[in-house]
């Protein structure tokens, strides 16, 4: 009897709690960690600046897994407010007409001022439909860096190297000095796509698939193909460390100081200042000097914020609200110190600028100089569908380069034969 | 007109009712629904779909990554049974021979069953760990030249020998209370006739054994083909070169990472063929061989 009537009163709370509550919005995202933290400390402060709307923010584990959520919660017509989809992603939830609201459109129809220029030019367009509508809204943004152990190259003696070309030039010696030169942590993402857009390369036909389901990639070009025979001469060598394709394996060697230079994210910073336990710096993406015309700036990697459709305009209104909050100058400096992504909006950019961040952390301001760099016909981003397969054959022919199980010439071959191939499944389901 | 002998009477059926229920629903719906599917290229959010007849089954079997899936599922599946059985089988004869301490030897060698196949990966991930692994560093002390990460080989021995030791523990607890089953005076009788207790195993013993050695390889098999998923995903991952990668890792990397739903549902269509022609093939023509 007690339990009942104690339980009566618990709904008789929460159902009285609702009533005068604020609108409830949900945020599916990937942040788990040290960033999930980071998160909720926005969505609390986002609740405790206004009271119309209350947002609940819920890790659904990593980019696939939070992706895969909430396809299945779409389809069970279930979906949250906002959900968080990766670069490779995009192609995906934008190419199904109708599941999203255009985060543009959302913005103006709930009277926000949106102009797509006070983005940071390298962020501006890669979540944006072939017309410059920006679709998803850019959240956790980060471009490759190279990280460099400074007692390593001391006592090797050499300098940073900003070209493959010095690389090629520091790497004996470092090896003398008991070092691998060189590890990476994502080829596709680093040595594939990035790649291009360093060089300033074409990645796919249509527009690099801006334009059109109808794409191809181009990445069975003699540029690229050299790189990767450089590479694995690195790694003949002794120059280059492999250690597969798990993205821990790779930074690992690096913080265990048995590989000198190492290739992560932007994002990677705040996780190595703990981790690490000398001192490093960080430098641009280095680019063959003479190919293509590098160095152009290269592509933001990370993830977007989409707004789901079928909510109510009051949620919506809701959504629009937070997006603002989100892209506040303030809370993108907070963003930006907090995690090492790049702050998305000049008046952040700013604003980091002038409270002496940089003079006091200079290696912090890398990622967006890079960003921020002359930009090329190419450099604006990639739309191609089922890339996330894509990306899990480059990672196949990339072991299968490394191990010498095929020739560089045969696994570009068959990488670009078996992406043309998704890449046609893609645009046969999606453009009826 | 001869009436029907037996009463038909509706209470066995209310009996089996919950059981078919969750059967309908948690197995034969999804096979439905992923049949259906399997004929489809629809978008991963379901805003559109076309019906394509045989399309995905066609652009399944003609990939290559597939074929090579495919079989490395087999030659895993049967060396992973094979080898847990056979570890086990001895395991359980000599723990069942042991007097003093016995019940910690059991204790030990049975505890395994606990972990789970994601925590046996993690485990076998550290162990293997190119910059720390103890395994790793003792095999190429040993004067191996091991190297998982790039060598095909080197890394199905190493998802074979995680998926192998999570699985002994469990037959071996089978194995075990099937031979404290074999009566004592059966036992007794056959070491008055032979002498040589290897002989008595495999002419005594083994046969007595037999239907849970058989009901062990019908588990063990559908082991290594689904659960050990879990084992894959957290170590190799299918690396190197797709070399690891079984056919069910395949299904989920394309559907549930890739969102390509109808590529993947006609691979796990296939692979429900498969596993129901090997199970009645089991059937059929080992079990014929099993005395009960």
């Amino acid at each position: 009897m007690f339990r009942k009537t104690l339980m009566a009163a618990a709904a008789v709370f929460a159902l009285g709690n609702t009533a005068q509550a604020a609108t409830e919005i949900t945020w599916w995202h990937a942040m788990d960690g040290a960033l999930g933290g980071v998160v909720d400390q926005i969505t609390a402060d986002f609740n405790a600046s206004q009271d119309e709307y209350h947002l609940v923010a819920v890790n659904k584990g990593g980019y696939e897994d939070t992706m895969t959520a909430g396809i299945a919660a779409f389809r069970a017509k279930n979906q949250p407010n906002i959900i968080q989809i990766f670069d490779a992603g995009a192609a995906t939830i934008i190419n199904a007409k109708g599941a999203v609201k255009p985060v543009q459109d959302l913005l103006e129809a709930n009277n926000v001022k949106f102009d797509i220029n006070d983005y940071i030019p390298g962020v501006r367009y890669f979540f944006a439909d072939s017309d410059g509508k920006m679709i998803g809204m850019p959240f956790n943004s980060s471009t490759p860096l190279l990280y460099y152990n400074k007692d390593a190259l001391a006592k090797a003696g050499v300098d940073v190297p900003k070209t493959w070309q010095e690389f090629e030039a520091a790497a004996p010696k470092l090896k003398e000095a008991g070092y691998t030169a060189l590890a990476q942590s994502h080829s596709p993402w680093i040595f594939f796509e990035n790649f291009m857009s360093r060089h300033n390369l074409q990645m796919a036909t249509a527009n690099n698939g801006y334009d059109s389901t109808d794409a191809k990639v181009l990445y069975n070009n003699d540029a690229l193909k050299d790189h990767w025979q450089h590479v694995k001469d690195w790694k003949d060598a002794g120059y280059y460390g492999y250690y597969g394709r798990a993205w821990g394996a790779n930074q690992d060697a690096f913080v265990q100081q048995q590989v000198a230079m190492w290739i992560g994210s932007s994002g990677s910073f705040g996780g190595l200042r703990k981790s690490a336990q000398f001192d490093f710096g960080t430098s641009t993406l280095p680019y063959w000097k003479g190919v293509g015309d590098a160095p152009k700036s290269t592509f933001i990697g990370g993830a977007a914020l989409f707004a789901f459709a079928g909510h109510s305009a009051e949620q919506d209104a809701g959504v629009a609200e937070f997006f603002k909050f989100l892209t506040k100058p303030e809370t993108q400096y907070y963003w930006h110190k907090e995690t090492g992504y790049v702050p998305i909006t000049n008046a952040a950019y700013e604003l980091a600028k002038k409270d002496g961040y940089y003079t006091e952390s200079p290696d912090a301001e890398v990622g967006i100089q890079q960003l921020s760099e002359e930009g090329g016909d190419w450099t604006k981003g990639y739309r191609l569908g089922f890339y996330v397969q894509i990306r899990e054959v480059i990672y196949r022919e990339v072991d299968k380069m490394m191990n010498g199980e095929e020739t560089i010439d045969a696994a570009f071959a068959t990488i670009e034969e078996e992406a043309n191939g998704l890449l046609k499944r893609f645009n046969d389901t999606y453009s009826n | 007109m001869k009436r029907v002998q037996f009463e038909h009477s509706a209470v066995p059926y209310l009996f089996v009712a919950p059981q078919i229920l969750i059967i309908s629903i948690f197995f034969l719906w999804p096979a439905a629904q992923a049949v259906y599917q399997s004929f489809l290229l629809e978008d991963a959010f379901g805003m559109s779909s076309q019906f394509v007849w045989f399309r995905n089954f066609e652009d399944v079997l003609s990939s290559s990554s597939w074929t090579r899936s495919a079989i490395f599922t087999v030659v895993f599946s049967v060396l992973v049974s094979v080898l847990s059985i056979a570890i086990s089988l001895f395991l359980a004869v000599r723990a069942d021979e042991v007097v003093r301490g016995a019940k910690s030897y059991k204790t030990l060698l049975m505890w395994g069953y606990a972990i789970a196949p994601p925590v046996a990966g993690l485990l076998g991930n550290m162990l293997f760990n190119p910059l720390m692994g103890d395994l790793y560093m003792a095999f190429n002390s040993f004067g191996f030249e091991f190297n998982h990460i790039e060598n095909a080989n080197d890394a199905a021995f190493v998802v074979i020998l995680i998926a192998v030791w999570k699985q002994v523990s469990v037959n071996f607890i089978f194995f075990l209370s099937g031979l404290q089953g074999i009566p004592k005076s059966v036992q007794e009788a056959a070491t008055l006739d032979c002498k040589s207790p290897e002989r008595r195993f495999w002419t005594i013993t083994f046969p007595l054994l037999a239907p849970t050695t058989f009901f062990l390889l019908v588990i063990n098999l559908t082991y290594a083909f689904f659960e050990t998923f879990g084992i894959i995903d957290v170590s190799t991952k299918g690396s190197p070169g797709g070399s690891t990668a079984t056919l069910v890792y395949k299904v989920y990397v394309d559907g549930f990472l890739g969102a390509d739903l109808g590529g993947s549902s006609a691979q796990s269509v296939l692979l429900m063929i498969m596993v129901s022609v090997l199970t009645v093939f089991q059937f059929r023509f080992i079990e014929r061989k099993v005395h009960y």
